[in-house]
C-alpha cells in the first residue's frame, strides 16, 4: 500500500487528511482509488499537477508505476525558465 | 532508462569543452536570429499600446488607418476568438493570454497591446497606429502590492475570486490565489526555540534583460498553412498556444526555430505570434512583427515585485526549529505568478520538521510576469539567507558551519514535499570552506558574504533522432531551442555513445514538423532530459550496428558489444570468427558504408517524458567594497560554487554559473521597474534600466561540484537556473560584513545604501 502525501489545498476534499494510504500499481489506479474515496478529487489531481514518487518528480504522469512501499506527493506542476 | 549514473564510466567526450558547433556562425555574424529573416512581399507589423495603465476600451475606429496608403491589415481583439474564461491547461490560462496578446475589454497596463497593423513599410504601420482612434474610460490603477491587497484598491478583474481559500470570496478581489505549505506545528517548536528573528524584505520588479527582442514572421499559404519563423524558448509552445489562441488545428502551423539572443524565461509565452499569424490570414502575405527595446520593457514579462515575511526560529546551537514564511508576488495584470515556486524553494535547503509556509498572488497594473531564470526562487532565497546569517551572527555561530548544521542532504524531507535522493548541498557547502576565497583578507569598507541557492529542475517531454550518415558521421535532430550550448552537449552524448569524434556529430534543432514534440528550453532541463533522448537514440544506432556488423559476421546479435565506434564479436561469435581468421573489429563508417546491402539507414529514435531530474544547489562568495560617502557597493571578488550532477560540457557550465551570477548581481545591486505616477513605466531601456556590463563586475570564478544524478545515465543535473538564486542574499550578507546594515530591500542601489547609512548614523 502506497503512501499518499496530499498539500493542505486538497482539504477541501480530503476533509482535512493529509496522509492517506492507497492500494495501487500506477498513477491512474491511484488517482482513480483517491477519486473514489474522496469524490471530485480526482479531477484536481489530473491537470497541472505533478507527482513525485520516492523522492523523483514527473510531470503529467499517468502509468508511472508505484511500488507498494513508494511515497508519494502531489505538487504543483513547475516548469522554470 | 538506465539506473547507472556513469560514476564509474571513463567517459572519452563527457567533460571535455569541443568548440561549440554553432561557434562559427556565431562570431562571423551568420547566424540568423528573429529579425533577420525576410520573405518576398512581406509586410510589416506594429502594435498599437495603451496609453493608460488601467482603463475600459469603450471604442476603437480603425477606418482611417484601414485607408491609409500602404496599410494592408488593421486588427483588434474582434479578430481574434473570444475564449471562456476558464480555458486553461495546467497553469496556463489561455483567456487571460488572449487578452494579454490583444486587450479586449480593459487595458490592464501602460503598453498593453490594443489593435495590430500590417503595411508595406515599418513607418507607414506606425503612422497608421496614429490614425487609430481609441476611446478610453481610464480607471485608478494599482502598482503596488500592499495597496492592491487592501479592502479599497482599484479591481483589475471583476470575476476574479481568491483562489485557495474556503469558502471562496463572494467579493472580486485583486489576491488571485492563496497557497499553503506547513509541516509539524510551528507554534509547539517555537517554545524551544532560544532565538527568534523575523524580518520583512521588498523586492522590486526586474526584467530578464534578453538582448535580442521579440521578433517573428508568420506566413500563410492560400489553403491556410501557416509558418511562422520565430525566436523563442519553445517552437512547439509557439504551435501549441498559437493554436489554441486562434482556434486552429495544431496542424495548420508549423513553426520554425530562428537563434535565440537571450530569454531567460521571458521567451516562454506567446506575444507576437498570434498577431502575426491573423495579420498575415488576413492579407495573404507574410508578416514579420519585431518588437521596439522599449516594447519589450513595457508588454513583455517582467519578474515580479515581492514581499516575503520570514520568522526563524533556531536553539542556541544554531539549529532552526520552526519557521513561518509568507510569501507575496505580483503577478503583473493576468494571475500566474511564481510564488507557488518560491514558496516551495524558501525553505528547500533546511532540514526543517516545523514550517507554515503562505503564498499570495496578486494581480497588479503591470504586464503579465513571465518566468526568469529560477522563478520565484531569488526574492525567496534573499529572505531567508539573510535571516539565516542573522541569526548565526546573534549566536555568533560561524555562518558556514550554522548552514551546515541545517543543511539538507541525501534522505531528508524537502519542505516541498518529498524526500531528497543524492542531492550535492553539503559538497557544495564543504568546497566553499576549501576555496581560498573563503579566507583572503579584506580591504577596508570590504565585505564577504555567502548565500546557499536552490532549484528543483525540471525533466517534462523531449524528442530526439540520431541519423547516421554514409560514412560514419552522424545527425542529432532535437527540437529544443538552444539558449546556452545545448547543441554542442547534444553532440558530445551522442559521440559517446556512438564513439566517434566529436566533430563528427552535427546536432540540429529542428522545427515542429521534423522532429517529435519537445517541450519548451525551461526548467534546467535541455542537458537532462533532450540528453536522455540523444543518448537513448544514439543506443538504438548502436544496437542496430551490432545487428548489422552479426549479420554480416553470420553470428549471434548477442555476441557483439560496441566498443571506440566499433562492433567487436565476443564469446561464440569471436570463437567463430577466430577460427575464420576473421576476428577483427567493424568500425562504424564500415557499418553505416555497407548499410544499403545490410538493411537500409540506420537511425534511432526516442521520446520521453523525463523523470529523475536531480535538483540543484549552489553556494556563491561574493566580496564587495560599500564607498560610504555614495553608497555604491562594488563587487570585488565573486565565486560560484555549483553542484552539477556531471558537466556534460564544462565551460558551458561554468557560462551558466557566470551568467546566472551576473544577473543575480544586477537584480541585487540596481534593477528595478521605475513607475510614474500614472503608472508608466520611466526607464524603459538599458540607459536607464541599469543592468551590469562587464566593467562593473570582476572575472566571476567557478567550482564545479559533481554529485551524480542517479536517475540520469551520465549523472547530469540542470545547472542554468540555480546560478542566479544566491547572489541577492550572498551580496546583501557580504554588505552587512562590510557596513553593518542588513539590505532588506532591493535594489541595493546606491540612493537604497545611502539612506540606510544615514539613517544607521542617526540621520534622518
Amino acid at each position: 500500500m502506497a503512501t499518499v502525501i496530499l498539500p493542505a489545498r486538497f482539504n477541501e476534499w480530503t476533509g482535512g487528511a493529509d496522509q492517506v494510504v492507497v492500494d495501487a500499481r500506477d498513477v491512474r489506479q491511484l488517482i482513480r482509488a483517491l477519486d473514489e474515496r474522496f469524490p471530485g478529487l480526482g479531477e484536481r489531481l489530473r491537470d497541472g499537477v505533478a507527482i513525485a514518487i520516492d523522492g523523483e518528480i514527473i510531470n503529467d504522469p499517468l502509468f508511472e508505476p508505484i511500488e507498494p512501499d513508494s511515497e508519494v506527493h502531489f505538487l504543483p506542476a513547475i516548469s522554470g525558465g | 532508462m538506465s539506473e547507472s549514473n556513469g560514476s564509474d564510466r571513463k567517459f572519452k567526450w563527457v567533460g571535455t569543452r569541443p568548440i561549440r558547433h554553432d561557434g562559427v556562425d556565431k562570431v562571423t555574424g551568420r547566424a540568423n536570429y528573429g529579425a533577420d529573416f525576410d520573405l518576398p512581399g512581406m509586410l510589416h507589423a506594429c502594435m498599437l499600446r495603451s496609453p493608460h495603465a488601467h482603463a475600459r476600451i469603450l471604442r476603437i475606429d480603425t477606418s482611417k488607418a484601414l485607408a491609409l496608403e500602404g496599410v494592408k491589415a488593421v486588427i483588434t481583439s474582434d479578430d481574434i476568438p473570444e475564449l471562456a474564461l476558464t480555458d486553461a491547461s495546467g497553469p496556463t490560462n489561455f483567456s487571460d493570454l488572449s487578452r494579454n496578446v490583444l486587450a479586449r475589454d480593459k487595458v490592464l497596463y501602460h503598453g498593453h497591446a490594443v489593435a495590430a497593423v500590417a503595411a508595406t513599410s515599418t513607418r507607414i504601420a506606425q503612422e497608421a497606429l496614429a490614425l487609430i482612434e481609441v476611446e478610453y474610460e481610464p480607471l485608478p490603477h494599482v502598482l503596488d502590492l500592499r495597496a492592491a491587497m487592501a479592502p479599497d484598491a482599484p479591481i483589475l478583474h471583476d470575476h476574479m475570486r481568491t483562489k485557495g481559500v474556503d469558502p471562496t470570496p463572494d467579493k472580486a478581489s485583486n489576491i488571485a490565489a492563496k497557497m499553503e505549505l506547513s509541516r509539524g506545528d510551528v507554534d509547539q517548536a517555537r517554545a524551544y526555540a532560544d532565538i527568534i528573528i523575523e524580518r520583512e524584505f521588498e523586492t522590486a520588479t526586474v526584467h530578464q534583460g534578453d538582448i535580442e527582442p521579440h521578433a517573428c514572421v508568420a506566413q500563410t499559404n492560400e489553403d491556410g498553412q501557416t509558418t511562422v519563423w520565430a525566436s523563442s524558448q519553445g517552437h512547439f509552445m509557439i504551435r501549441a498556444y498559437s493554436a489554441r489562441l486562434l482556434q486552429l488545428d495544431i496542424s495548420q502551423i508549423k513553426v520554425i526555430p530562428m537563434e535565440i539572443g537571450g530569454g531567460f524565461g521571458g521567451k516562454t509565452t506567446v506575444y507576437l505570434e498570434p498577431i502575426a499569424i491573423v495579420l498575415s490570414r488576413k492579407t495573404g502575405r507574410p508578416v514579420k512583427a519585431v518588437m521596439t527595446r522599449d516594447e519589450v520593457f513595457r508588454a513583455t514579462g517582467p519578474a515580479p515585485a515581492t514581499l516575503i515575511n520570514v520568522k526563524f526560529g533556531a536553539n542556541r546551537d544554531g539549529k532552526v526549529v520552526a519557521a513561518k514564511c509568507k510569501l507575496v508576488y505580483e503577478a503583473g495584470a493576468f494571475p500566474g505568478s511564481p510564488v507557488t515556486a518560491g514558496a516551495m524553494c524558501i525553505l528547500a535547503p533546511f532540514d526543517l520538521d516545523h514550517f507554515l509556509i503562505e503564498g499570495y498572488d496578486v494581480v497588479v497594473n503591470k504586464p503579465k510576469t513571465a518566468a526568469y531564470r529560477a522563478p520565484g526562487a531569488p526574492p525567496a532565497a534573499f529572505a531567508a539567507e539573510t535571516v539565516i546569517d542573522e541569526i548565526a551572527h546573534e549566536l555568533e555561530i560561524d555562518p558556514l558551519d550554522l548552514r551546515r548544521n541545517n543543511a539538507v542532504s541525501k534522505g531528508s524531507q524537502a519542505a516541498y514535499g518529498p524526500k531528497f535522493s543524492d542531492i550535492g548541498l553539503l559538497e557544495t557547502l564543504d568546497a566553499l570552506r576549501a576555496h581560498p576565497h573563503y579566507s583572503a583578507p579584506l580591504g577596508e569598507n570590504q565585505g564577504r558574504g555567502f548565500a546557499v541557492g536552490f532549484w528543483f529542475n525540471a525533466g517534462m517531454q523531449s524528442s530526439a533522432e540520431v541519423k547516421l550518415n554514409e560514412d560514419g558521421t552522424a545527425i542529432v535532430i532535437e527540437g529544443c531551442p538552444d539558449i546556452g550550448g545545448s547543441r554542442a552537449s547534444m553532440a558530445i552524448m551522442a559521440a559517446e555513445e556512438l564513439g566517434i569524434d566529436v566533430y563528427k556529430v552535427r546536432p540540429v534543432v529542428a522545427d515542429t514538423e521534423t522532429v517529435g514534440i519537445n517541450d519548451t528550453t525551461g526548467g534546467s532541463r535541455v542537458t537532462f532530459a533532450t540528453g536522455m533522448a540523444v543518448i537513448e537514440a544514439s543506443q538504438e544506432v548502436v544496437k542496430q550496428c551490432c545487428q548489422r556488423a552479426a549479420s554480416v559476421w553470420d553470428i549471434d546479435p548477442t555476441d557483439v558489444i560496441w566498443q571506440d565506434g566499433c562492433a567487436v564479436a565476443t564469446g561464440d561469435g569471436a570463437k567463430k570468427l577466430e577460427k575464420e581468421d576473421k576476428l577483427v573489429p567493424m568500425p562504424i563508417a564500415e557499418i553505416a558504408a555497407g548499410a544499403a546491402r545490410t538493411g537500409g539507414p540506420i537511425t534511432g529514435k526516442a521520446s520521453l517524458n523525463a523523470r529523475g531530474a536531480g535538483p540543484a544547489f549552489a553556494v556563491h562568495l561574493v566580496d564587495v567594497e560599500v564607498d560610504r560617502d555614495t553608497g555604491k557597493v562594488e563587487i570585488v571578488r565573486y565565486t560560484t560554487i555549483q553542484d552539477a550532477g556531471r558537466a556534460i560540457h564544462p565551460a558551458y557550465v561554468e557560462g551558466q554559473m557566470q551568467g546566472g551570477a551576473a544577473q543575480g548581481i544586477g537584480w541585487a545591486l540596481n534593477e528595478e521597474y521605475v513607475y510614474d505616477a500614472d503608472g508608466v513605466l520611466a526607464n524603459p531601456g538599458f540607459l536607464d534600466y541599469r543592468m551590469p556590463v562587464a566593467l562593473d563586475l570582476p572575472m566571476i570564478d567557478t567550482v564545479i561540484v559533481e554529485v551524480p544524478n542517479p536517475r540520469h545515465p551520465y549523472g547530469v543535473r540542470g545547472v542554468g537556473e540555480v546560478p542566479i538564486v544566491p547572489p541577492i542574499p550572498a551580496i546583501a550578507n557580504a554588505i552587512h560584513d562590510a557596513i553593518g546594515i542588513r539590505m532588506r530591500k532591493l535594489p541595493m542601489s546606491p540612493p537604497n545604501v545611502l539612506a540606510e547609512l544615514v539613517r544607521a548614523s542617526g540621520g534622518a
